[in-house]
């Protein structure tokens, strides 16, 4: 998360917690701090959501200027597509994608608890996303291993893998994906990003599950296309999760249709990406 | 002064005089309970007679119910049994849903256009037509026939409308409340908002994340566990109801300006309980709650005693919530959930023990109840604390080895006696199964394995009422008429102690109350009946006249 904080990048990101204390912002990047917000350099908020996710979540979409993103770390315990769902009965937000943060030293022992091991079985196959983490911490074997139990266990998700949790901004956020950034730092899993011109229509849809599907191994997508009915639209992929909604009116008429597609570089095949993608002109 | 009461039998609890005709009361204390002559060599006195057709035993105590109930009663009674609100009003039973509705009319009708209500949402409210809020509902006893959107937009299409149920995890919302909440859409996927054949959501909310998004726009709190000065003055009122005299607030937030209005309310003159709120533990890491408990334990006073911390566990049965073992639901739904992490749950156990600060955990399932019950022993062996007491809230479904493991430990247990009555039919048929549901909330196991042992109401889940609930662990009944568990019953005698001095014992303040001898705190539950003579299928008639709180008197029928 400080990772994260510390390469917003101009954006706004809302960090909610459940409890200050169980994630130790960095000193340096605090502002200012109370008892539920910590002001943090660029804008960004980290906030304790205590007893009730829903209400903090209602209370946030309420703030002014609203955060570009909110980040919200589910407790140990925590069902992510229970809470996915939740959030998407809510006004004002857009669910991006469901990150599960695995230990590389641990996962498997914690899965294998008689207590937690269903539970996080469940984290695992919620994942849109799964990061392994402390990758350092383990021997090139080992994170063979766990990397391989690991894609037994997600429903198609892509891995990356990082150390002290430095995950690149763009796996993690659609509004990072196609954006002008700063110096990129360095990563344990240095993430490719191919950008695809999409002059002709395309059935949008068709496009969307195509580049979700597993086989595509794709971190995440995001487009802006004309689709089959002249219209322009907007698709976002993380992981299998993928949806598709119409373009705001302004954008709709100047800015290039194009495909960003971000993934590990040893998985993208980028000839095979674009086979998938002209399968799918309208 | 020294003031004697009379009365037609004073049932002690205390086993060196199980009986007794006076018991002396001065500065709110019990002088001593004997023989008048006896009684009057303490020297000058008053003798008072007005409970001399009365019995008097010590005022009753509700190990865990949640004072909100007194808020609770702002709302319509939708609940299918009978039940007394705080003015003492007898709500009948609605034995259909279409009693419901026409209550619901009827209260719509009482409603004023425009006038939001004071205590109503902050948005949304405003913006219109007043919520309307029911609460209690229980389809159950309805065949299940679910309540529909459109059933309340038949009540009011313009009025948000939202009905809480009796578990408190369910509601049913109209048109109007979805509309507000952004709700009345297509394409909604969540499994806790079934749709409808026209793909928009039936007004039916399942769980504390899907309902709050609603809640706050038909007239409930942004916390529905809250309560204010008004609610726990009600919530009072309940109490001398039901003969309680020292009562406990479960899951209590407990933030500077809640204590701040429990310790004014609570030292009204007029207050009629003593009040033990329990910090509840979402929120904070166990180090701020521990460190926050011993912070609040100094701020105590007589009727509201602080310093308590309630943490849970997993979630409740009938929900499909709990964590079980092997084999799991009976209707084959998938376990339950966590609402702490294991790890979490362990630290707070050993720094709560580290600081001498007691802890009552909700465990429901029998998993639930294993890994409080091994995390507890893990804790104790680092911070030996003999006589700690922790103890576990519902442990519904704890079998015999379980209950052994925590006598072992010193692990107390308040079991939920009342659910046999309210849900036993549905455990039976659904949820855990004929076997599991015969040993649910083992009372006779409990007892015979020597362990601390209250039972409880969790009102507002179900009424406030400890010799109900005493009824209820002595019979075993369910709302069919089912008889759950014959080996499981316990004696007359013993519920009355376990809604006494056992649930004193769960909060340590059995050296003070849930008996009547000399030293100990000058409470009673004035009851018109006896209830060692009234008969154990009759327990649950045993009529309350009032109580005496503190050697301060409060006639039911005067409140």
């Amino acid at each position: 998360m400080n990772h994260l904080l510390r390469h917003a990048d101009g954006l706004r990101l809302a960090v909610l917690v459940n409890e200050f204390g169980a994630l130790p912002i960095d000193a340096d990047l605090i502002e200012a701090q109370d008892e539920t917000v910590i002001a943090i350099a660029g804008g960004c908020v980290c906030c304790s959501y205590g007893n009730d996710l829903t209400l903090a979540l209602m209370d946030m979409a309420r703030a002014d200027p609203a955060p570009d993103h909110v980040i919200l770390e589910a407790s140990g315990v925590a069902l992510p597509g229970a809470i996915a769902a939740s959030v998407s009965l809510l006004q004002g937000y857009a669910l991006d994608g469901i990150v599960t943060l695995c230990d590389a030293e641990t996962v498997r022992e914690r899965a294998a608890d008689p207590y937690m091991g269903d539970t996080v079985a469940r984290q695992i196959s919620d994942a849109d996303l799964l990061v392994l983490n402390k990758t350092d911490l383990v021997s090139t074997d080992e994170r063979a291993a766990v990397e391989d139990w690991l894609r037994a266990g997600g429903e198609g998700a892509e891995i990356v893998t990082a150390v002290h949790g430095a995950v690149p901004p763009e796996a993690l956020m659609r509004s990072v994906v196609g954006r002008r950034r700063a110096p990129a730092v360095a990563h344990d899993m240095p993430l490719h990003t191919l950008s695809i011109a999409m002059d002709r229509p395309v059935d949008a849809q068709a496009l969307a599950r195509a580049l979700a599907d597993p086989a595509a191994g794709l971190v995440r997508a995001k487009g802006f296309v004309t689709g089959a009915d002249g219209e322009a639209c907007i698709l976002q992929i993380v992981g299998r999760r993928w949806e598709v909604t119409p373009a705001p009116a302004p954008a709709a008429t100047d800015a290039p249709r194009a495909v960003v597609l971000i993934g590990v570089a040893t998985r993208m095949d980028e000839a095979a990406l674009r086979r998938r993608i002209d399968g799918c002109a309208a | 002064m020294t003031t004697i009461y009379a009365a037609r039998k004073v049932i002690t609890m205390n086993p060196a005089r199980p009986v007794a005709t006076h018991v002396a009361v001065r500065d709110g204390r019990i002088v001593g309970a004997g023989p008048l002559e006896e009684l009057a060599r303490w020297g000058a006195h008053t003798l008072d007679t007005r409970f001399a057709d009365k019995v008097l035993m010590p005022g009753l105590v509700e190990g865990h119910a949640h004072t909100m109930e007194g808020v609770f009663w702002r709302y319509v009674y939708c609940g299918y049994f009978d039940r007394t609100d705080p003015d003492g009003r007898r709500w009948e039973g609605a034995k259909s849903v279409e009693a419901v509705l026409d209550r619901l009319r009827e209260a719509e009708a009482a409603l004023s256009d425009f006038e939001a209500r004071p205590d109503g949402p902050k948005d949304g409210g405003a913006e219109g037509k007043a919520p309307l809020t029911g609460f209690q509902l229980d389809p159950i006893y309805f065949d299940n026939r679910k309540v529909s959107r459109a059933d309340l937009d038949a009540v009011s299409t313009e009025r948000p409308i939202g009905v809480v149920h009796a578990s408190c995890h369910i509601m049913n919302v109209n048109s109007r409340a979805l509309e507000l909440a952004g709700l009345l859409r297509p394409g909604i996927n969540h499994p806790g908002v079934p749709l409808g054949e026209d793909g928009l959501p039936t007004g039916e909310l399942k769980g504390p994340d899907v309902m709050t998004p609603v809640s706050v726009h038909i007239g409930f709190d942004r916390d529905m566990l809250a309560c204010d000065e008004r609610g726990l003055r009600d919530f009072g009122k309940l109490c001398v109801r039901a003969g309680v005299t020292t009562v406990t607030d479960l899951a209590a937030r407990l933030t500077d300006d809640v204590v701040a209005m429990m310790l004014d309310v609570t030292a009204e003159n007029d207050f009629p309980a003593r009040v033990v709120p329990l910090r509840f533990f979402q929120g904070l890491t166990p180090e701020a709650l521990i460190e926050n408990a011993v912070v609040l334990r100094k701020r105590s006073s007589d009727r509201l005693r602080l310093g308590m911390v309630k943490v849970v566990a997993d979630g409740s049965i009938q929900g499909f919530s709990a964590r079980m073992r092997f084999p799991g639901y009976f209707n084959g739904a998938p376990n339950g959930l966590w609402y702490i992490p294991p790890e979490q749950l362990r630290e707070t156990y050993e720094r709560a023990l580290a600081a001498d600060v007691h802890v009552h955990t909700h465990t429901n399932g029998d998993e639930a109840t294993q890994l409080a019950i091994e995390l507890l022993e893990g804790a104790l062996r680092k911070h030996p604390s003999p006589d700690h007491r922790f103890t576990l809230q519902h442990c519904q479904l704890a079998d015999a080895a379980q209950f052994r493991r925590m006598a072992a430990l010193g692990i107390g247990v308040n079991l939920f006696a009342n659910h046999h009555f309210y849900w036993g039919d549905e455990h039976y048929a659904l949820t855990v199964g004929p076997e599991r549901a015969e040993r649910m909330n083992a009372c006779r196991t409990a007892l015979d394995n020597g362990l601390t042992m209250g039972i409880h109401s969790d009102a507002p889940i179900t009424p406030l009422a400890p010799l109900f609930t005493a009824w209820c662990a002595v019979n075993r009944l369910t709302a069919s008429g089912r008889t759950l568990g014959e080996h499981e019953k316990i004696t007359v005698a013993e519920a009355l102690e376990a809604i006494t001095l056992g649930a004193a014992r769960t909060l340590k303040l059995d050296g003070e109350i849930g008996s009547i001898e000399a030293g100990k705190r000058a409470d009673f539950a004035v009851l018109e009946d006896d209830p060692t003579e009234i008969g154990a299928e009759t327990l649950r008639d045993v009529r309350v006249w009032g109580t005496v709180q503190g050697g301060r008197i409060f006639d039911a029928a005067a409140l």
